[in-house]
């Protein structure tokens, strides 16, 4: 069978645990199909890399030669040429921002099937990947018959491989496209944030309409660092302009799965569930004990969130 | 300023949802809605005619079932509306639906093409990417704000960490993502009037796309159940939290 490959974005830092997460799932799927597991790699310090990548599974890694993280538009440019030469039965992407620009677009130029934000990915006689549609109250089971399938996965739901320091992986270079794009981007506002990853942490502390504005904030993201966690909201809060649509977590939001997520003041509504459902364990803090966000708790609170969420901090502080 | 929204029509993001006996979701008796990321887009594209002049129209691939949606988006301030009438459109994958609403768009003069960056039901989220790329023209994805500046837009865009502002030339592709407009309600004048005003339908069989081959095959859906859970520790916040606390590090294991 064709090989697998796996487009590894933001090289110019720390690899993100995603980019394991989708080696370790190519690799499967090489393993049964007899076939080699590809990785592409942007940024002048990709070559860096190439044995952590090794480690998680890539036969192959081919350093894409570009200064600078290219723009969506020119990742896909990339990956279509390098595609159209050696036919891989899968491209998988991180689903972010940058993939939701760049797989479509590759789709399209190689005239190929794309399942977006993938939970699982099985090999078998074809390569079956399962999404959840329907604000996540549907689990989708699908395979397409095609030369090639694009898909992007989302971070923390494919299992992290484990790391084998003996692999090795040959290492090519290949020329980068031209970035002759029609869109300029003329700023890039970042939240200042120290604070961990929202869709790859592994503790979420989430604000909602409870907050009461921006300065009920403060109090979630003490605890947050109290835990080393990252900081979510849902869409209430958002709307009311309590703190940036980035920390948004729900159906419109980002989608987090991590070990603990501490819902604080929020009603719990399909949506916001929808982001936050495959959390291993959650804790609620609300004042209503009919909150919905109860039904779907672990363990549920029914206290203000200004006098449990200091409390909560305090006692996480003291185990420490 | 011609601006055309491609419009789907999806159950309602509150609906329970159910599987008949092959496994397709259940739409009999299902509230169905303009899609929310439709409606951003629909929302922006009234307000910029409103601001600039020029006109608003919809394009919806759907049965027709789905005029409901394109009513509410006629009743929000758009002009005019095109159906691409396919009774099998929600067995159509999203490569298909997006060549079809491309041939569409492409004939229709469009300076701006929006939509939404997903639907709220099979948020396949690769519709407008894949019109873009079709129709070659740029795309502003995920977009929270829009305006127009002499020929060319200026679009905020979310990326993972932040806001990216960038200027594209026109024509080009705007994606909704929650954010770029609040919604109007329309009235109930508007309502009536909207319902005076048809779509032109356009059978599915006019389009050369009609024809392209989906490859893909759903093997099975299974409905999800929701988190179990619903355990309140009691007490007081001091004591209910410094039980949770235990629970956490001794029963859970996640401290």
């Amino acid at each position: 069978m064709a090989d697998m490959w796996v487009g590894v974005n933001g090289a110019d830092e720390a690899l993100r645990q995603v980019n394991a997460e989708m080696l370790g799932g190519a690799r499967a799927l090489a393993d049964q199909a007899a076939a080699q597991v590809v990785a592409i790699v942007w940024g002048a310090s990709a070559a860096g890399h190439a044995k952590a990548l090794a480690s998680w599974g890539a036969d192959r890694v081919v350093i894409v030669e570009s200064e600078a993280a290219p723009a969506p538009e020119a990742v896909a440019r990339t990956l279509a040429r390098l595609a159209a030469e050696s036919a891989p039965a899968v491209v998988l992407l991180a689903d972010g921002a940058e993939s939701r620009v760049a797989a479509p677009l590759l789709a399209e130029a190689l005239d190929a099937p794309l399942f977006s934000d993938v939970v699982d990915i099985e090999a078998g006689d074809e390569v079956f990947f399962t999404r959840l549609p329907y604000t996540a109250k549907v689990i989708e089971r699908a395979t397409a018959a095609a030369p090639t399938v694009v898909a992007t996965v989302r971070p923390k739901a494919l299992p992290v491989p484990e790391v084998d320091a003996s692999r090795t992986a040959e290492v090519i270079a290949a020329p980068a496209d031209a970035a002759d794009l029609a869109r300029i981007v003329q700023s890039v506002a970042r939240a200042a944030s120290e604070r961990v990853d929202l869709a790859e942490a592994d503790i979420v502390v989430a604000g909602g309409r409870g907050c009461k504005g921006p300065e009920g904030f403060a109090v979630i993201e003490s605890l947050a660092d109290a835990l080393g966690a990252a900081v979510g909201a849902s869409r209430p809060a958002v709307d009311e302009g309590w703190i940036d649509i980035q920390y948004q977590v729900g159906q419109t939001g980002k989608t987090v799965a991590p070990s603990l997520y501490i819902a604080c003041g929020i009603s719990g509504s399909i949506q916001h569930m929808a982001g936050m459902g495959a959390s291993k364990c959650v804790v609620a803090i609300n004042k209503d004990p009919e909150a919905e966000i109860f039904a779907g708790a672990d363990y549920g609170i029914v206290a203000d969130l200004f006098e449990a969420v200091p409390l909560l901090g305090a006692a996480v502080r003291e185990r420490k | 300023m011609n601006i055309v929204v491609c419009v789907k029509q999806v159950v309602d993001t509150e609906a329970v949802i159910a599987l008949d006996g092959a496994g397709e979701v259940e739409l009999m008796g299902q509230t169905m809605v303009i899609d929310p990321y439709s409606e951003f887009a629909v929302e922006r594209a009234v307000q910029l005619k409103e601001e600039l002049g020029g006109t608003v129209t919809l394009l919806t691939l759907g049965s027709q079932d789905c005029l409901a949606a394109v009513r509410h988006g006629l009743a929000m301030g758009a002009d005019a509306a095109v159906l691409i009438e396919d009774e099998q459109w929600t067995a159509r994958d999203a490569a298909q639906a997006a060549a079809l609403l491309a041939e569409a768009a492409s004939t229709m003069g469009a300076d701006l093409v929006m939509g939404g960056w997903k639907s709220g039901d099979t948020a396949a989220a690769q519709v407008m990417g894949r019109m873009a790329a079709i129709m070659r023209l740029p795309l502003a994805n995920m977009a929270t704000g829009l305006s127009v500046e002499g020929g060319t837009i200026v679009a905020e865009c979310e990326v993972d960490d932040g806001v990216e502002t960038a200027r594209l030339p026109l024509p080009a592709v705007v994606a909704a993502q929650q954010g770029l407009a609040e919604p109007r309600y329309p009235s109930v004048r508007d309502v009536m009037r909207a319902r005076r005003r048809g779509a032109e339908v356009r059978p599915v069989a006019d389009f050369a796309a009609a024809s392209k081959p989906t490859t893909v095959t759903v093997v099975s859906r299974e409905l999800k159940s929701g988190r179990c859970g619903g355990r309140i520790v009691a007490g007081e916040a001091p004591v209910a939290v410094a039980e949770t606390v235990r629970l956490l590090a001794e029963e859970a294991k996640v401290l």
